[in-house]
C-alpha cells in the first residue's frame, strides 16, 4: 500500500533556487518580488492617503520616507520592478509559445530546446536592468 | 590454447580496464508498516568508470543490503521504472553513472511528489490518473479500422509535430522536480500536460477543443509557471515546459 | 469565470500597468524628485484631472494585478474547495477594499476637499 502522504517537497521545495539552473531562479524572483511590490502597492496608498490630513500629515509622513532608511527601501523597490516587469514580459512570451524553441525528433544529449540561450539572456538582462535602475535610483535620491 | 597464444590474444585484445573506486551510497529507507519516518543506510561500493547508479543499488542489494526497495526494469532509460532523487535531482538510476557525479557520497532518495512505498519505490497512481484525465488517445469519430475508410495521411512534417512528446516513457521525473507540484496536490502536472500537446500537436486528433476545457482549470495549465526544471530533468529530450506553453498559446490567443 | 479568462486579465493588466506607472515615475523625476513630493506639487498633481484619472486607473489595475498573483501563490500552497473558495473572496474583497481606500484619497484630493 502507498505511504499515504503524497510525499511532496512542500514550500522548501518550492523556494529552493538551486539544482535547476537559472529559469527556476528567475521563477523564485518572480514570486518573491510580486510578493514585496504587493506588500510596497498596499503600504504606498496608505502612505499618500496622509494627503487628506493637510500640509503637516503629509511633512509628518515625508519625514518618515525620505529617510535614508526609506531610499534604500524605495531603491529595493526600483529594483522589484524593473525584474518583475522585465522578466514578466519574457514568460508572458514563453507562455503564448514564443521563443520556446520548434519541436523536432530529440537526439542525444536530449538538450531541452525550451532552455534555451534567447530566455537564459532574457533573465539575465532583467537582473542586470534591475541592478541598473536601482543605482540610478540610489543616484537620484542621494544626489539631491 | 599454448602461453604463447595467451601472450599474443592479451596484447592484440586491447581492452583497457578502468580502474576501481570505492563510493559511499546513502539511500534513503521507509517501510511504512515498520518506520515513523525515513533514515539513511551507508553503504561503500567499488565502482568503475561506467557504472551507474542503479549498477551500485544492485550491487548493495546482492552483498550488503538484499532488502533494499527498487523499481527497475530496462536498465536502458526506455521504460522509466528507475527514477529517483540522486545527489537532491531526479534522474534515472540506470542512466546516471557514478562518475559523471563527481562526488564522494552519492545521496539516493525516493522520488519527491509520489507517495513512498518503501525505500525508493514510489506510488504512480497520481500521475497516471492526471495522464487519463487529459484524454491520451486519438479522438476521431472517424477509424481507421473500419473496412471501407481511408488510412488518416500524415506527412512527416506532420510527424515532427508532436513525435518529441511522444517520446514520454512515463518515469515521472518532471513532476518530481516541478516548483508547483512542490506544493500543489490539484496540479494536474507537467507529464499530463506535455502529453495533452502531445495529442493535440497531433493532425488526426479532434479532440483540441475537449482537452483545453479540461486543462483550462484553477489547477490546470495556468499553475505552471514556466520554470522549466521539469525539461531540465526530462531524460529523453521530450522537452515538456516547451509543450505546456505551445499549449497555452491556444488558450490565450496567440495560436489557433 | 473560466482560468483563462482570469489570466488573460493578469496578462492584460500588467502590460496596461507597465506604461501608466512610467509615466507616474517620470513625473517625479522630471521636477526633480524631493521638490516633486512636496505638499503643494502633490496636490497640483492631483488637481490636474488627466493625471488623477491616471492614478485612479493605476490604482484598478495593479489592484487586480497584485491580488489575483496572490490569489495564484495561496491557491498552489493549500487545496480544498473551503479554502480555495475563502481564497478567492478574500483576495476579490482585498481588491476592492483597496481600491475604494485609494480612490478616496483621489478623489477627494482631486476635488479640493483637503
Amino acid at each position: 500500500m502507498a505511504k499515504v502522504d503524497e510525499n511532496k517537497e512542500g514550500i522548501k521545495g518550492m523556494v529552493n533556487p538551486t539544482r535547476y539552473g537559472i529559469e527556476r531562479f528567475a521563477y523564485l524572483l518572480m514570486r518573491l518580488t510580486g510578493l514585496g511590490l504587493l506588500a510596497y502597492f498596499v503600504a504606498h496608498i496608505y502612505e499618500t492617503s496622509n494627503i487628506l490630513r493637510g500640509k503637516v500629515g503629509w511633512q509628518e509622513f515625508l519625514a518618515i520616507t525620505q529617510t535614508p532608511e526609506g531610499h534604500i527601501i524605495l531603491a529595493i523597490v526600483i529594483g522589484m520592478s524593473v525584474f518583475h516587469t522585465v522578466n514578466g514580459i519574457r514568460v508572458m512570451l514563453g507562455h503564448g509559445g514564443i521563443g520556446v524553441g520548434k519541436p523536432a525528433r530529440p537526439d542525444y544529449p536530449y538538450a531541452p530546446q525550451s532552455q534555451n540561450a534567447r530566455h537564459k539572456i532574457a533573465i539575465y538582462s532583467s537582473i542586470v536592468l534591475a541592478a541598473l535602475a536601482m543605482m540610478y535610483g540610489l543616484a537620484v535620491m542621494f544626489g539631491e | 590454447m599454448t602461453s604463447e597464444g595467451l601472450q599474443i590474444s592479451k596484447e592484440e585484445s586491447g581492452i583497457i580496464v578502468s580502474p576501481t573506486k570505492t563510493i559511499t551510497l546513502r539511500i534513503s529507507r521507509y517501510n511504512p508498516k515498520i518506520n515513523n519516518e525515513s533514515k539513511f543506510d551507508e553503504f561503500k561500493i567499488p565502482y568503475q568508470r561506467w557504472t551507474t547508479v542503479l549498477d551500485a543499488i544492485l550491487e548493495v542489494k546482492k552483498h550488503l543490503d538484499h532488502s533494499v526497495a527498487v523499481r527497475y526494469s530496462c536498465r536502458q532509460a526506455s521504460c522509466g521504472s528507475c527514477g529517483m532523487k540522486i545527489n537532491g535531482r531526479p534522474a534515472l538510476a540506470c542512466f546516471t553513472k557514478i562518475s559523471e557525479l563527481n562526488s564522494d557520497v552519492i545521496t539516493i532518495e525516493p522520488m519527491n511528489n509520489f507517495p513512498i512505498i518503501r525505500d525508493l519505490a514510489v506510488g504512480f497512481e497520481r500521475m497516471f490518473s492526471n495522464h487519463k484525465k487529459i484524454k491520451p488517445y486519438i479522438i476521431n469519430e472517424v477509424s481507421e479500422i473500419n473496412p471501407g475508410t481511408k488510412e488518416f495521411l500524415q506527412t512527416p512534417e506532420d510527424v515532427e509535430k508532436y513525435i518529441q512528446f511522444s517520446s514520454c516513457i512515463k518515469c515521472g521525473l518532471c513532476n518530481s522536480a516541478c516548483p508547483t507540484m512542490a506544493t500543489d496536490s490539484s496540479f494536474v502536472g507537467p507529464q499530463a500536460l506535455a502529453q495533452a500537446y502531445r495529442y493535440v500537436a497531433d493532425n488526426r486528433d479532434k479532440g483540441k477543443d475537449d482537452r483545453l476545457k479540461i486543462i483550462d482549470d484553477s489547477h490546470g495549465i495556468f499553475r505552471c509557471h514556466f520554470a522549466g526544471s521539469c525539461s531540465q530533468v526530462c531524460p529523453k529530450g521530450v522537452d515538456p515546459a516547451m509543450g505546456i506553453q505551445l499549449l497555452r498559446g491556444y488558450l490565450l490567443g496567440f495560436r489557433d | 469565470m473560466r482560468e483563462s479568462v482570469i489570466m488573460k486579465i493578469h496578462y492584460g493588466t500588467a502590460l496596461a500597468s507597465v506604461a501608466l506607472v512610467a509615466v507616474h515615475i517620470l513625473f517625479r523625476l522630471t521636477q526633480g524628485f524631493a521638490e516633486s513630493l512636496q505638499y503643494e506639487s502633490v496636490i497640483a498633481n492631483y488637481e490636474f484631472l488627466p493625471y488623477a484619472g491616471m492614478l485612479e486607473i493605476i490604482l484598478i489595475l495593479l489592484s487586480i494585478h497584485g491580488f489575483n498573483g496572490l490569489r495564484v501563490i495561496l491557491l498552489e500552497l493549500k487545496q480544498g474547495p473551503t479554502f480555495e473558495k475563502s481564497v478567492t473572496y478574500s483576495c476579490i474583497a482585498a481588491m476592492a477594499l483597496i481600491i475604494l481606500y485609494g480612490s478616496r484619497t483621489i478623489f477627494m484630493t482631486s476635488m479640493g476637499m483637503v
